[in-house]
C-alpha cells in the first residue's frame, strides 16, 4: 500500500538529494574527520561545509554549531550545562506543554532539590507571558521554552521570553526541533543562548541533532573524553549524518517559502474541509500563531487510536493525542494543559504535512475521514446520544 | 504501532453485534468519556430467562476495546448467565488471539460490563467497579485506591488474583490503576503482596486420587495459574492443545515459539504438572 504520509512532526522522509550527499561517506570515504591523513581530511572538509550550511539556515556562525546525536541530547545538554555553570541558582523554568525531552528532565530536577516552574498556556495553547514575567527571579538558572509545539504547532514568542529571562541573568534555551526548517530563524538577531535542532524533522536521517550555542555563552559539555566539537561534545563525529544534515538545511532554506505558501495552503484546506464536513470538532490551538504544516483536530465522542487504525487501513499516516496510542492512559499533557475537555482530548488527530505531500493526498483524506468518524460515533454510546439529539 | 493479532483487527474493522436491544433484559455500563473508554452491553434472554439469545454493544475506545466488546458479545451468546459470568478477561483476550499487555484493561472492561449487566438484572448491588472518575457507585464496598480512575481495592485484588499479576506495571495494564498520577503505586504494591501472601498460604499438594475429569481441570488450572504467568514474564506463552489421559499436548506461543530452549520449558511444565497434578504426566510439545 502506498503511504499518504501526514505525520511529519514525528519524522520525515530523507530527501533523495540528502541521501545522495551522505552516501559516499560510509563505504568509500569512511575516514575519521579528526585523522591526520588525506583520507580523514576529505571527510573533515565536508563536515566543515555541513557546519556552514547548518549555520546559514539558523543565521548563526559555524563555531556556534555543536553536532549531537538528537534533539533530546541537545535539550538535556543545554539544561544540564546551565545548572553546572550557575551552581548557586536553583530554579528552572519551563512550560507545561514541552516535549518530554525537556519536561521529564525538569521534573527529575525537583527530586534533586531544584525549584521548577512550569508556565501554563491558555485555551489556544498560547504561553502565559505574565506568569513567565512573575516567575523569573535572581535564582533562575535557565528558562527552557519550545519554539513551536509538536502536537498543535502553536508558536511561542521566544524572543520576548528570552528578553525576560536575560533581564534576571538567566540563560535561555529553546527546543526548536519543530520550528527549524518550517519558519525562518535568525540567531544573529536574537537573544536566545541555546537552541536544539533535530535532523530527522527536516528530511535528514535519524540520529543527528544540533545544539546551537551562542558565542560567549558559558558551557559545560554533557559528553566528555574527546576534543571533538571544540571540546564541547566528545565522541567521533557521525560524519555521514552531519553531511546529510548540512544538505537538508541547505534545502530547507531553499524551500522555506514553499513551506509557508504551498504547504500552508494544503494544511488550511485540509483543516477547513474537515471542519465543514464533521460536526462536533474543534481545531486545537485555533487562533494562535501556528506552524504552517500542522493541524490538530479534536473529534468529540470517539477515540483517537480507532481513528488512526481506520486511516492506516487506507494508507493514511497521522498521529493522535489520545492515550491509547502511546500505551499511557492519560490523554496528551499538551491538550490537557490547554484545557481541552476529556470529551475530545481522547479523539484528537494531528496531521503534519511536508513539501512532499500533494493536493491529491489531501483530497483523499478529506474524502475518507468523515465516514470513519461517523462510523465510530455510531458505535460509541456517547456519539449515538448526540447523533440522536441532532435529528 | 501495536502488534494486534489478525483476529483483533478483524473484530475492530468488522465488529459483530454493534447496536442496542430496546427490550434488553440486562444492560451493563462501564467507563466514561473522561477515562478514554466506555462500554454499554445489552443482553436478551430466552423465554425461560435462562440463556442469552442476543447480545449487542456500544463502545467508545481504542481498537482493542472495540474488538474486546465484539468478542465478548460473540462469546456470551447461547450461554446461561452463570456460564457467561464464568468468562474471564483472559478468555476474552485468548478469543482474540491475545492482546498486548498494555491493552489487557480492555478485556477487563468487557468482563466488568458483563458483571454489571447480570448484577443489575438480578437486582444485586453492582460489583466493585473501576473505570470512572470518582466512585460511580458510592454504596459499593471497598475503598478507592486509584483516585485518577476511581478504582477500589476490592476490584484490584480480584484482578490481581484472577490474572496472577505480580508487578504494579501489570496491574496498570490490566486495570489502568496507577496509570494517571502514579500516586497509588505503593498501595498497589501492598495489595499485590497481600494477594501473593494469600496465594502462598494455600496448601499446594498433589491430590491422592483424581478422576479423569478432575485431572483435566487441575492440569488446566496449574497451566493458567502457575505456568503461563512465568512465560508471560519472558514475553512468551503457551496454549493447551489436548489432554489424553496423562499425555498433555502444548504449543508454545509468542517468544516461546521457536525458542531454542523450548525443550527445557516443556520439561519445566512437565515437572510442575507432576508435582501438582499426577506423577505420570507426560508433556509433549506440538509445533506452533
Amino acid at each position: 500500500m502506498k503511504e499518504i504520509y501526514l505525520d511529519n512532526n514525528a519524522t520525515t522522509k530523507v530527501d533523495e538529494a540528502v541521501f545522495e550527499e551522505m552516501r559516499p561517506y560510509f563505504c568509500e570515504l569512511y575516514g575519521n574527520p579528526s585523522s591526520m591523513h588525506f583520507f580523514g581530511g576529505q571527510v573533515q572538509g565536508k563536515v566543515v561545509e555541513a557546519r556552514n550550511r547548518v549555520a546559514a539556515l539558523l543565521g548563526a556562525s559555524p563555531d556556534e554549531i555543536i553536532f549531537t546525536a538528537c534533539g533530546t541530547e541537545s535539550d538535556n545538554a543545554a539544561i544540564r550545562s546551565a545548572l553546572e555553570v550557575f551552581p548557586d541558582r536553583r530554579h528552572v523554568i519551563t512550560s507545561r506543554v514541552e516535549h518530554p525531552a525537556v519536561l521529564t528532565q525538569c521534573r527529575n530536577l525537583t527530586q534533586k532539590g531544584y525549584r521548577v516552574t512550569e508556565i501554563g498556556v491558555d485555551g489556544a495553547g498560547r504561553l502565559d507571558m505574565d506568569e513567565l514575567r512573575g516567575a523569573v527571579d535572581d535564582d533562575t538558572a535557565i528558562v527552557s521554552l519550545m519554539w513551536a509545539n509538536n502536537e498543535t504547532g502553536v508558536i511561542f514568542p521566544v524572543e520576548e521570553a528570552a528578553a525576560i529571562a536575560k533581564s534576571k541573568g538567566a540563560l535561555f534555551h529553546t527546543d526548536a526541533v519543530q520550528a527549524v526548517g518550517k519558519i525562518p530563524i535568525n540567531m544573529a538577531d536574537s537573544r536566545i543562548d541555546m537552541l536544539s535542532v533535530s535532523g530527522h524533522k527536516l528530511h535528514a536521517p535519524k540520529g543527528i541533532g544540533v545544539l546551537y550555542l551562542r558565542r560567549g555563552t558559558p558551557y559545560r559539555p554533557l559528553l566528555v573524553g574527546g576534543h571533538q566539537e571544540r571540546n564541547r561534545r566528545a565522541g567521533t563525529e557521525n560524519a555521514g549524518a552531519i553531511i546529510a544534515l548540512g544538505k537538508a538545511c541547505e534545502l530547507a532554506g531553499q524551500h522555506m517559502e514553499l513551506e509557508n505558501t504551498q504547504v500552508k495552503a494544503m494544511r488550511d484546506r485540509l483543516q477547513k474541509e474537515l471542519m465543514a464536513a464533521i460536526p462536533y470538532a474543534r481545531v486545537n490551538g485555533d487562533g494562535a500563531d501556528r506552524l504552517p504544516n500542522t493541524t490538530s483536530i479534536a473529534f468529540e465522542f470517539v477515540e483517537g487510536e480507532s481513528i488512526l487504525m481506520h486511516l492506516s487501513e487506507r494508507g493514511i499516516c497521522a498521529s493522535s493525542g489520545s492515550a491509547c496510542t502511546s500505551g499511557s492512559l492519560e490523554p496528551s499533557h499538551v491538550l490537557r494543559a490547554m484545557g481541552v475537555p476529556f470529551t475530545c482530548a481522547h479523539g484528537s488527530i494531528r496531521f503534519s504535512l511536508s513539501r512532499f505531500n500533494t493536493e491529491a493526498e489531501i483530497d483523499l483524506v478529506i474524502r475518507e475521514l468523515p465516514p470513519i468518524i461517523h462510523l465510530l460515533r455510531q458505535m460509541s454510546p456517547f456519539g449515538r446520544e448526540h447523533l440522536k439529539a441532532q435529528q | 504501532m501495536w502488534d494486534y493479532t489478525p483476529i483483533v483487527k478483524d473484530h475492530f474493522l468488522n465488529p459483530r453485534n454493534v447496536g442496542d436491544i430496546p427490550d434488553a433484559d440486562a444492560v451493563g455500563e462501564v467507563g466514561s468519556l473522561a477515562c478514554g473508554d466506555a462500554l454499554k452491553l445489552y443482553l436478551k434472554l430466552d423465554e425461560n430467562k435462562e440463556k442469552i439469545v442476543d447480545a449487542k454493544f456500544q463502545t467508545f475506545g481504542c481498537a482493542s476495546a472495540i474488538a474486546s466488546s465484539s468478542a465478548l458479545t460473540e462469546m456470551v451468546k447461547g450461554k446461561t448467565l452463570d456460564e457467561a459470568l464464568a468468562i474471564s478477561n483472559q478468555e476474552i483476550a485468548d478469543f482474540l488471539g491475545g492482546l498486548p499487555e498494555e491493552k489487557m484493561h480492555c478485556s477487563v472492561m468487557g468482563q466488568e460490563a458483563l458483571e454489571a449487566a447480570v448484577a443489575k438484572y438480578r437486582g444485586h448491588e453492582v460489583p466493585a467497579h473501576s473505570h470512572d472518575h470518582g466512585p460511580a457507585y458510592p454504596d459499593q464496598e471497598g475503598t478507592i485506591v486509584c483516585k485518577c480512575f476511581g478504582i477500589t481495592d476490592i476490584f484490584l485484588k480480584k484482578v490481581i488474583e484472577t490474572n496472577h499479576l505480580t508487578t504494579a506495571e501489570q496491574v496498570t495494564h490490566f486495570t489502568k490503576a496507577g496509570g494517571g498520577c502514579g500516586g497509588c503505586i505503593p498501595k498497589i504494591k501492598e495489595l499485590i503482596d497481600e494477594v501473593i501472601g494469600t496465594r502462598a498460604e494455600e496448601p499446594r499438594k498433589r491430590p491422592e486420587k483424581l478422576s479423569n475429569m478432575k485431572k483435566m481441570q487441575l492440569i488446566q488450572e496449574v497451566l493458567e495459574r502457575d505456568i503461563r504467568p512465568l512465560l508471560w514474564a519472558d514475553g512468551g506463552d503457551l496454549e493447551l492443545i489436548d489432554i489424553d489421559g496423562s499425555r498433555v499436548q502444548v504449543a508454545f506461543r509468542k517468544a516461546c515459539a521457536g525458542c531454542a530452549s523450548s525443550g527445557n520449558t516443556a520439561r519445566m511444565v512437565e515437572l510442575k504438572l507432576r508435582d501438582l497434578v499426577a506423577e505420570d504426566i507426560v508433556v509433549e510439545e506440538v509445533p506452533a
